[in-house]
């Protein structure tokens, strides 16, 4: 029996496949102290894993060092086992602020990246390419606006469609859901759930809202605060797809996912935090009747008038 | 919001009525010499009612001498601005560009278009009669050229690091990203400094047609007052600041369509 069973773990190390993408102890400093300290993650193919963390944590460092905008200072980042070198359309990034080209429409936008993409198809198949992926982020009556007349929330979708459009191994989500409002917010997660099912992308997604990385990752994985930030125990999202945002609020496993990620991040978070208590000394300052007509205004307090009300503070 | 509806039409007036007023009580007091503003229009009406005329070289109709400063002025505002932007860009780009080269920018920039004609005039020296028209072009081409250099510098500089980013990862060529995202960035900043290009060349061009003794505007001008008809001074003056205002509407106009997001 013991001789029998090694022949089948090594066939089982054998088909276990190589991580699509892996970064291998990557540091990244900008001259100053390292923004990231020895970062390791391994990503399967089709996996939508989810980096969460503090605002100022090194996300965007991050992705940028994926997407290749960045070059780590020490260990390699590999995408398919090649070491990635500068960026490329292989790697299809949304970027928190957007980046569309202000002066070209939606349908231009997208074209720009889907003709660098594609030289080779011919010019009907690529205007194809591009309405497929207005239409899969529900844009297509606005396809010949520009960018400044589109909300917040449409621009992003014309980012991902761009993203999408070029068809590329992975998709590099840095922060993309951050800067809008949260009804824009949750229809855009319940997009980007839609999107994930139809085609299963390798995505990672930069978050620092741990509800959208439980709704829509299969992994999530904290990313400790910067300076010299390094990822923490990743967490795997058991919950069933589709997942519904509102089942899931009742759903104990999620509840017990939130709390677990919500407490790594927070236990991040105390190690961080200073012990120092300070006063903060508030004026006594009452609202001022607008009422009243201006004339009749009491000349402005002198410092000595000024009462002051003491409150301990804990930062 | 109970405002007066023709102020747009009425202030301006009463300004040019002031103005009027003034010039009609200093050349009735203490200014002799200078011509009342009826005396300007009564001398200047054969220029203006037929303003095509051409009854000599330097006798014209005021027109056909405003044309002949705007097809010279066209010109070198031309080749200032082929000049110019590729300048511009260079300095937006290239660091060491910069460094080469601004400080001798920052040196020539604010010589007086006077003190550049006669080298241009020295340097056109070997083509003769049209020595004049070379130094000319020379001398609005070089004038007019700075804003037009720096502002296509600083346009080229802000380019916004996501535009770039977006071609980085889509890997677009050196010209691609040229056409594609440098120059549409940069189009608002080049067109505020094509707009005071104008403005310059359109300085220079008097100065230049002073000195040279060419027929147009300037040249009227300076003629006019070496013949002492002082009134034809003055409509010179009052043409060219037309001139150069309608000139720069249009550039503004152009630039409004230019800007971008």
């Amino acid at each position: 029996m013991h001789i029998k069973a090694r022949p089948l773990r090594n066939l089982i190390l054998t088909f276990t496949p190589m991580p699509f993408l892996e970064l291998n102890g990557v540091c990244k400093g900008f001259g100053g102290p390292e923004v990231l300290t020895d970062v390791n993650l391994a990503i399967e193919r089709g996996e939508f894993v989810a980096i969460v963390g503090y605002s100022g944590s090194g996300k965007t460092t991050l992705i940028s060092l994926i997407a290749g905008l960045q070059k780590p200072d020490r260990g390699t980042v590999k995408l398919n086992d090649l070491e990635i070198t500068g960026p490329g359309p292989d790697r299809g990034v949304v970027f928190q602020n957007y980046s569309l080209l202000p002066w070209l429409t939606v349908a231009e936008n997208i074209a720009l990246a889907v003709d660098q993409v594609f030289p080779n198809h011919s010019a009907e198949k690529r205007t194809a390419i591009v309405d497929k992926a207005i239409a899969t982020v529900n844009l297509t009556p606005a396809r010949e606006k520009l960018p400044r007349q589109l909300s917040g929330g449409m621009r992003q979708r014309v980012s991902v469609a761009r993203a999408l459009a070029m068809d590329p191994q992975i998709l590099l989500l840095d922060e993309p859901l951050s800067a809008l409002d949260a009804l824009t917010r949750s229809t855009l997660q319940d997009e980007f759930e839609r999107i994930w099912e139809a085609d299963k992308k390798t995505v990672v997604l930069i978050t620092n809202d741990v509800d959208e990385a439980l709704l829509l990752a299969d992994r999530i994985i904290p990313l400790t605060p910067g300076p010299g930030a390094t990822l923490g125990e990743s967490v795997a999202v058991t919950l069933a797809r589709p997942r519904d945002r509102k089942a899931l609020n009742h759903d104990p496993e999620f509840k017990r996912l939130r709390a677990l990620v919500t407490n790594q991040l927070l236990g991040f978070g105390a190690k961080r935090r200073a012990t120092i208590t300070k006063k903060l000394i508030l004026p006594d300052i009452l609202p001022e009747d607008l009422d009243v007509p201006r004339t009749s205004r009491k000349r402005p307090l002198r410092p000595h008038e000024i009462k002051q009300e003491e409150v301990a503070a804990a930062t | 919001m109970n405002k007066f509806k023709l102020d747009w039409l009425i202030l301006p007036l009463l300004g040019i009525a002031v103005i009027l007023g003034l010039w009609a009580l200093f050349s009735a007091t203490w200014a002799k010499d200078l011509p009342s503003p009826l005396k300007t229009w009564e001398s200047s009406k054969p220029y203006i009612v037929e303003p095509f005329a051409k009854r000599g070289e330097m006798d014209q109709g005021i027109l056909r001498f405003t044309w002949y400063s705007l097809t010279l002025v066209a010109q070198g505002y031309a080749l200032a601005l082929i000049i110019g932007t590729p300048i511009g860009f260079f300095l937006g780009l290239s660091k060491g560009f910069t460094k080469t080269f601004d400080p001798i920018i920052q040196i020539l920039r604010p010589v007086s278009p006077l003190a550049w004609l006669p080298l241009g005039l020295v340097l056109f020296l070997g083509t003769g009669k049209e020595a004049g028209t070379y130094g000319a072009l020379f001398t609005i081409a070089i004038c007019a050229m700075w804003p037009t250099v720096l502002n296509t510098a600083v346009g080229v500089r802000a380019v916004p690091q996501d535009y770039l980013n977006v071609g980085r990862v889509l890997k677009l060529s050196r010209w691609k990203t040229l056409t594609k995202i440098l120059i549409p960035a940069t189009l608002p900043y080049m067109f505020t400094g094509f707009r005071l290009s104008l403005g310059i060349a359109w300085l220079v061009i008097v100065a230049a047609e002073m000195l040279t003794g060419r027929p147009g505007v300037g040249g009227f001008l300076w003629q006019e007052y070496n013949a002492l008809i002082y009134e034809h001074i003055i409509l010179s003056i009052i043409v060219i600041g037309l001139v150069g205002f309608v000139l720069d509407r249009l550039m503004s106009l152009l630039e409004q369509r230019f800007k971008t997001a």
